[in-house]
């Protein structure tokens, strides 16, 4: 299944430029132990574009995602993001994170603090922003996630939707250049699924690269560039979601399809 | 929230043998004392009149015992501080990412808390020196109550370590992911995130081996140490040592105690049952 587009085979060159992808992965394969994972992956995500990528559950989407910023190791293969190499020994992990955010189905806050806290710790500590402006931009994000108010809120105090709303202003805090989504309205209410989808909506239409994993497909076909379908950690399918959500070509494609549309 | 609250509360604290305690046993401890005084006291009164009576070789000796009282909660205060110093550094060691660290904090945590406190006490006493060299270059000789107290603080300092490992490992792993996420060094996730969600869970344990610790004090007395069950046991001796003493001192020793550490033991388990609802 490593038969992709032709030109996204061969080298990457060393320094990124604006015109080239901002995150690019070939032939990438990830072992659990024997256990294969990733099966030889690659795709290219251009800057402000949002992917999505689909797939049943176990086919490797979050190992997937999370080898982007590095939390998973890859064995072999090549994972470009803005010219770094992620399977570089040599990497420096810390500024690779700086530049990929990441929000995952569980939310993960710090419950012991409070949800401008949990925005703020970040450019602060990481970052080491002056406190005055990290404030002001945390106030922002709170405002713009439509949570003005919930400022000194405790994550225990939230519901699931707003959790996950911090949860993202707090990935934007750091200023990523590229936004990584696991799942993130899995874990959700159905009533508060579309408030967190609303808000990754509007992050997509203000440019921001996104990479997302979700199940949500009408809204997968409505914000996405361009949709992969991934089954037994290789990518089976892809292509712009009009195609692919009414033509897919691969019987496996349309099974799953018809069984979550 | 309620609900949470019924169950968790009511499941945890037979996991901590002195949280068991509840009001009756103090009013069960102080009956008796009363009825045990007013016996003796009774029998002393025409037994005769050039020995004192129990309770008033008691009363006599009793600023004596409360000193050395004061001497157990020092030794208490002190043994802990330096437990929890250590504990912790040692709970921190035991997930550290470097093997050889790990294996070694591991060995110690387990070494001093498998072993009685007695054995502890004998070993530290043979192992320090009798004299310490100060900054200055003068030579002071350790005081014997400071050699116990600082073994009194090995096992509770292993088993606070074994407090903290669980503490960090009971934190879920979306914990360090969401830090790791954000860029965040292992060191600053574990002093911004991770710590202190452990201590909030740690506190009731920790006061129960403080309350442990504080009950061991009196095995001071052997090696001599001017604490209140030897202070106790020195005075009968100077009363004429009468067995008719034995009772209203010992438990009089119990009361004292219990007096101390009975409201430790009530508030330890108000806040497991407080952190049990809220984390
Ligand atoms: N830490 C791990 N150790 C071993 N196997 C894992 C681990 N994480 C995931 N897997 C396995 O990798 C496969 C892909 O998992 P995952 O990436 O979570 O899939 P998806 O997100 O598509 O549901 C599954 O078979 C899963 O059991
Ligand atoms: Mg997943």
């Amino acid at each position: 299944m490593l038969s992709l587009i032709s030109t996204m085979e061969g080298n990457v060159p060393r320094s990124w430029t604006p015109g080239m992808p901002i995150v690019s992965l070939r032939d990438v394969r990830k072992f659990y132990g024997s256990l294969e994972v990733l099966k030889g992956i690659s795709l290219d995500v251009r800057k402000g574009e949002v992917i999505c990528i689909i797939g049943p559950s176990g086919s490797g989407k979050s190992t997937l995602i999370r080898c982007i910023n590095g939390l998973n190791g890859i064995q072999h293969g090549s994972i470009r993001v803005e010219g770094l190499e992620v399977n570089d020994p040599k990497l420096d992990v810390l500024a690779l994170r700086r530049k990929v955010g990441i929000v995952f189905q569980q939310y993960n806050l710090f419950p012991h603090k409070t949800a401008l806290e949990n925005v703020m710790l970040a450019p602060l500590l990481v970052l080491k922003e002056p406190r005055r402006q990290v404030e002001e931009r945390a106030r922002e994000l709170i405002s713009k996630v439509k949570l003005q108010g919930k400022e000194n809120s405790y994550p225990g105090e939230l519901s699931g939707g707003q959790q996950q709303r911090v949860a993202i202003a707090r990935s934007l805090a750091m200023c990523p250049d590229v936004m990584l989504f696991d799942e993130v309205t899995a874990a959700l209410d159905p009533e508060t699924v579309k408030e967190v989808l609303v808000t990754i909506k509007q992050l997509a239409s203000e440019g921001m690269t996104c990479i997302l994993v979700t199940h949500e497909m009408g809204f997968a076909r409505e914000v996405a560039d361009h949709v992969y379908f991934t089954d037994g950690g290789v990518i089976v399918e892809h292509g712009p979601p009009s195609e692919l959500f009414n033509d897919a070509k691969d019987p496996r494609t349309r099974r799953f399809l018809s069984q979550v549309l | 929230m309620t609900q949470v609250r019924t169950e968790t509360g009511n499941a945890r604290p037979a996991q901590y043998a002195l949280s068991g305690v509840s009001w009756y046993h103090g009013a069960i401890l102080l009956l008796g004392f009363v009825i045990v005084f007013a016996a003796v006291h009774l029998n002393s009164r025409e037994a005769d009149a050039t020995n004192l009576s129990a309770l008033d070789t008691l009363s006599l000796w009793l600023p004596f015992i409360l000193k050395g009282f004061g001497l157990n909660l020092l030794m208490s205060f002190l043994a802990m501080a330096i437990a929890t110093v250590l504990g912790v550094a040692l709970g921190i060691a035991q997930v550290s990412q470097l093997g050889v660290v790990r294996v070694a904090s591991k060995f110690v945590t387990h070494l001093f808390r498998n072993a009685p406190w007695l054995v502890i006490l004998f070993t530290v006493m043979y192992l320090l020196p009798v004299e310490a060299t100060l900054w200055g270059g003068e030579k002071v000789i350790i005081p014997d109550w400071i050699k116990a107290t600082f073994a009194f603080s090995l096992p509770v300092m292993g088993n606070i370590s074994e407090i903290v490992r669980g503490a960090i490992n009971s934190i879920p792993t979306g914990q360090w992911e969401s830090a790791e996420g954000l860029a965040f060094t292992r060191r600053q996730t574990m002093v911004h995130i991770i710590l202190p969600q452990c201590i909030k869970r740690s506190i009731p344990p920790w006061m129960n081996w403080y309350a442990l610790l504080t009950l061991a004090t009196p095995m001071a007395s052997i090696l001599g140490v001017h604490e209140a069950v030897g202070n106790a046991q020195a005075a009968m001796e100077a009363g004429g040592g009468r067995p008719e003493f034995l009772l209203p001192f010992y438990l009089f020793l119990l009361c004292l105690f219990f007096a101390y550490i009975y409201p430790i033991a009530l508030w330890t388990r108000k806040l497991e049952q407080k952190y049990a609802v809220s984390h």
